[in-house]
């Protein structure tokens, strides 16, 4: 599998995210710097946690207008994998990769913690190493992981089977319909609040997000 | 301020406005051979200011050890450095925002954490590991709730966005801080030992270069301003407090890294207090030079600033370096890249003087050496606290049932669950916290490699009002121990000395007294000061703080896979106590939340025993004997049995064993120097202990889903952990008033 992860200038889960491919795919991701305009030929394409430009105006939206985006927009266009964490969601949404937005949490503060998920989807090439139904348990670390769309994209999302994930009555931020994250029509865009990155290593407090990237590994390979 | 304030005469008025005496005044003027300017005369004063000088404090932390076989850099540069093998070095600080967090809680706390960290990277460090030291007023004070939802809100932004997890840290609660908050803030880094960089300016002529934010007219003041006390209008002075960038801060730190990959940097200091002037005052001191500065070179975030404030701006996220010469393109390369403003803003000379030039006029100019080294340092005068009377057994009665006086204190505001608060900070980000807030100390892995560094900040401050040098040894013991507790070695310590006015001898006297309590500890333990900071006139109207000196240490653990937690892991294990129980309830949590009182001496520290009592604690926790640990501190073994059951979700039965000790004594008695551990091989334990000298009695084993001590109590794990979880979330859902 061929992976790069995109740097923002103020990303800070771009390296958690490459030790995780790392670590699941045996060779280290390319990371791309945000001021560039072109990608190399990949398979998958991760936009990390963080704070991309700073997030003071409306999360991500500055992200979605950088050079990179417009490549990492052509490489989902072509079919290409876009795994997009956390802040990297919430570009996705506002790049228009993903529809929806994700606004303020409703308890109006920031939270980190583990929460319960329910896999939703085992269909696409990020959640095919879960069960259908499976409870995992995947940090959060967020201020805006508040999903929004309108009941009809909710309606749309939920018939398609495009809901990957949902909170198990323990959600963090008020999302609609509890849902904790999402894929693109093709299956080929996944877009999630929590962080599976922190959920590979067992001395890190749980392994379940392994599966996602070792399932991208064998999927994508 | 009107255009040209050089052109204002300096009265007695204007002299005393800067926080400078008669006296003062006159080193001024003999430094000088002349009258200050005013820009001169504002430079003076942040320089001397108590925050900026030490003037009170100086003599007294130079009989603090501050050195070790494994100490790179002790007190005195931006930060202290420790080796801790295989070429790294770790790095850190801690550092008080308590005045401004009081004036404007969510930007005098961030902007902590900023400067923290600058202090951190400054000298070529990453910094991997937030911790803090918070101290509130009473819950239910007017003022409280805000305070507490601003500075936790304040910290986290800041160091969320910055990607430095915030791993823990200590909060209390006590009235003695209504009007004076206590925001402490560490920062650890991770450096390679021969990538350091230090502040020493050299090379004359060499370039230097302004790197960060542009200088406007904010924080003018905040040295002198955290020199002095409060009163009712100390809220007027929000326009003193800095506003925190944690985005640009995190650019700086970026392009700051970079750059120090290179070999492009002579010195580099951050803009801290007194901005522009205490970072190029320090440079030029320690390395002996003279350095001129074009102020209109400096980036400027106003139109028509001048000299005054731009030198006694405390604008953030700013950075001065001295570079080599013909390095500055790529430096100015790097900075662009990372969209940092850069700019040369003047040079170093061989005239050992600090001269400013401002449209090609010179607006001021200082001999350095004097502007340092004739700072004026006081032995202020100083009464020794008074000694309290024993506490008599009478004065301590049983409570009328333990278990609710368990449950009282699990969810009380000093025992509580802090969850609400470090479930605020990202505790996570950089993948490396492999013990997160809650437990005795928290673990970071160091990076690709088996080591973690355990960290805790402590300090008991009632003890150290009851007794001020017991309570220095205790907050030193207790961050060793609480260190030791995860099986690391604990390696050095960084401080933040929290007292009200030096000006009385009865504060001074506790200042003195904790100070040789920590000496002592250091010196016993092997644990010795590197960095540190000291925060006086923690008071308003006359009303002093608690003397409080946190404590913040760090320990190296060279194979993280042997840590243990505090959690009970698995039903059958036998708990065993280590060290000596005499069932000392003075100044214990139980006598001032159950008893509602406050008297005797806090519980005597011997060292020798700390010392015998850890060593042999972290023996048993290496070789796997162990297999969790905590220590006992406030509300003694009931708290402490409490705190493992609930943490492993897993309960236990023990006997108290026969002993001339009362059992609510023995339960709620805060003894030092004692551990609880769990094993599967408690006679190996047993004999370990014996060996050491060290006191040890099995008291029970964990199972089941209640925590039952003989003949006392039998509480179930679910009710302890919902009274101790619930207390601060419902609290803090209150109504906030003001």
């Amino acid at each position: 599998m061929k992976s790069a992860v995109i740097v923002f200038p103020g990303s800070n889960c771009d390296r958690d995210a490459a030790v995780a491919l790392h670590q699941a795919s045996g060779k280290p991701p390319a990371m791309v710097w945000h001021g560039n305009s072109e990608l190399p030929d990949l398979d998958l394409v991760v936009l990390p946690g963080g704070f991309s430009y700073g997030d003071y105006l409306r999360v991500g939206a500055i992200a979605a207008l950088s050079p990179i985006m417009a490549a990492v927009i052509r490489h989902a266009e072509r079919g290409g994998a876009v795994f997009a964490i956390c802040n990297g969601f919430q570009m996705a949404c506002e790049a228009g990769l993903l529809p929806g937005v994700l606004m303020n949490n409703a308890a109006g503060k920031y939270v980190c913690r583990h929460v319960a998920m329910r896999v939703e989807d085992t269909l696409s090439p990020f959640t095919a190493g879960y069960q259908s139904d499976q409870r995992i348990s995947i940090p959060v670390a967020h201020h805006d992981g508040n999903y929004f769309a309108d009941e009809a994209t909710l309606d749309r999302l939920e018939g398609e089977g495009l809901v990957a994930f949902r909170y198990d009555n323990d959600n963090p931020n008020g999302s609609r319909r509890d849902i904790a994250g999402i894929l693109s029509a093709n299956r080929r865009v996944l877009g999630m609040m929590p962080h599976p990155e922190r959920a590979a290593d067992p001395d890190l407090g749980g392994t379940d997000g392994a599966a996602m990237f070792r399932s991208l590994v064998e999927t994508l390979a | 301020m009107s255009a040209d304030p050089n052109s204002i005469a300096i009265t007695p008025e204007i002299v005393a406005e800067h926080g400078l005496t008669p006296e003062e005044y006159d080193r001024v003027k003999s430094a000088l051979g002349r009258e200050p300017n005013l820009t001169e005369l504002g430079i003076f004063s942040v320089m001397w200011s108590e925050h900026c000088s030490y003037k009170s404090s100086r003599v007294w932390l130079k009989t603090l050890p501050t050195e070790a076989p494994w100490v790179i850099c002790g007190p005195g540069e931006n930060a202290g450095i420790i080796d801790i093998g295989d070429g790294d070095a770790a790095i850190f600080k801690m550092e008080s925002h308590n005045h401004p967090s009081f004036i404007e809680p969510y930007q005098g706390a961030a902007t902590g954490v900023g400067g923290i960290m600058r202090d951190v990277f400054t000298m070529g460090a990453r910094p991997v590991a937030n911790m803090n030291a918070l101290r509130f007023g009473a819950p239910d004070h007017q003022k409280t709730r805000r305070l507490v939802s601003g500075v936790v809100a304040g910290i986290g932004g800041y160091g969320n966005c910055m990607g430095v997890p915030t791993v823990g840290g200590e909060v209390n609660f006590d009235p003695a801080y209504n009007g004076n908050i206590l925001v402490n803030a560490m920062c650890v880094g991770l450096a390679k030992t021969d990538r350091i960089f230090y502040s020493a300016a050299a090379g004359i002529g060499n370039p230097v270069v302004y790197v960060g934010s542009r200088t406007g007219r904010d924080g003018i003041h905040g040295a002198t301003m955290a020199s002095a006390e409060f009163d009712d209008q100390s809220e007027e002075k929000r326009p003193t407090v800095q506003v925190g960038d944690p985005f640009t801060e995190k650019l700086l730190l970026e392009a700051c890294l970079e750059l120090m990959a290179t070999d492009a940097i002579v010195a580099i200091q951050d803009m801290g207090a007194a901005g522009l002037t205490c970072s190029s005052v320090e440079m030029a001191d320690k390395g002996g030079v003279g350095l001129e500065l074009d102020l209109d070179k400096v980036p400027q975030r106003e139109t028509n600033m001048s000299a005054y404030e731009i030198m006694l701006s405390e604008s953030q996220e700013r950075m001065l370096m001295v570079l080599e010469p013909g390095q500055e393109e790529v430096a100015r390369q790097i900075f662009a890249k990372w969209d940092v403003e850069f700019a040369i803003v003047g040079h170093l000379t061989d005239t050992g003087r600090f001269t400013l030039k401002q449209g090609g006029v010179t607006v001021g100019d200082i001999p350095v050496r004097p502007l340092v080294d004739d700072a004026p340092a006081y032995e202020r005068p100083w009464e020794r606290t008074a000694p309290r009377a024993p506490l008599a057994a009478a004065d301590a009665p049983a409570p009328k049932d333990m278990g609710d006086a368990l449950m009282r204190l699990v969810g009380g505001f000093d025992g509580c669950s802090r969850r609400w608060i470090w479930e605020q900070y990202d505790h996570m980000v950089m993948a490396d916290t492999i013990a997160w807030p809650g437990g005795d100390a928290a673990l970071v892995r160091v990076h690709g490699t088996k080591k973690a560094l355990a960290i805790s900040t402590d300090v008991t401050p009632r003890y150290c009002f009851a007794d001020p040098v017991e309570g220095g040894r205790q907050a030193v013991a207790e961050c060793w121990r609480n260190i030791t507790a995860v099986g690391a070695t604990p390696m050095a310590i960084t401080d933040c000395l929290n007292f009200g006015n030096p000006e009385r001898p009865e504060i001074m006297g506790q200042f003195v007294g904790c100070i040789e309590g920590m000496r002592e500890a250091c010196e016993t333990l092997q644990f010795p000061v590197i960095s540190g900071n000291v925060s006086l006139y923690n008071e308003t109207n006359g009303v002093g703080i608690l003397p409080t000196p946190a404590i913040g240490g760090v320990g190296l653990l060279k194979d993280a896979s042997q840590r243990v937690g505090m959690a009970f892991p698995e039903a059958g294990q036998s708990i065993v106590l280590l060290g000596e129980t005499r069932g000392h309830l003075g100044q214990s949590l139980y006598l001032r939340d159950i008893l509602t009182r406050a008297e005797g001496p806090p519980p005597a520290v011997d060292l020798a025993q700390e010392r015998r009592n850890g060593d042999v604690v972290r023996g048993m926790i290496r070789s796997g004997l162990a297999t969790s640990c905590h220590d006992l501190s406030d509300g003694g073994l009931a708290v402490a049995l409490a705190e493992m059951a609930m943490a492993g979700g897993l309960g236990a039965s023990i006997e108290l064993p026969e002993s001339d000790v009362a059992p609510h004594a023995f339960l709620f008695g805060e003894d030092q120097a004692r551990y609880l551990v769990t094993t599967t091989n408690a006679d190996v334990i047993l004999a370990m202990a014996e060996a050491s000298g060290v006191q040890a009695t099995v008291l029970g084993e964990t199972g089941g889903a209640e925590l039952t001590v003989g003949g006392c109590l039998t509480i179930s794990v679910a009710a302890l952990r919902d009274v101790h979880e619930r207390t601060l979330p419902e609290h803090m859902a209150g109504s906030a008033s003001n």
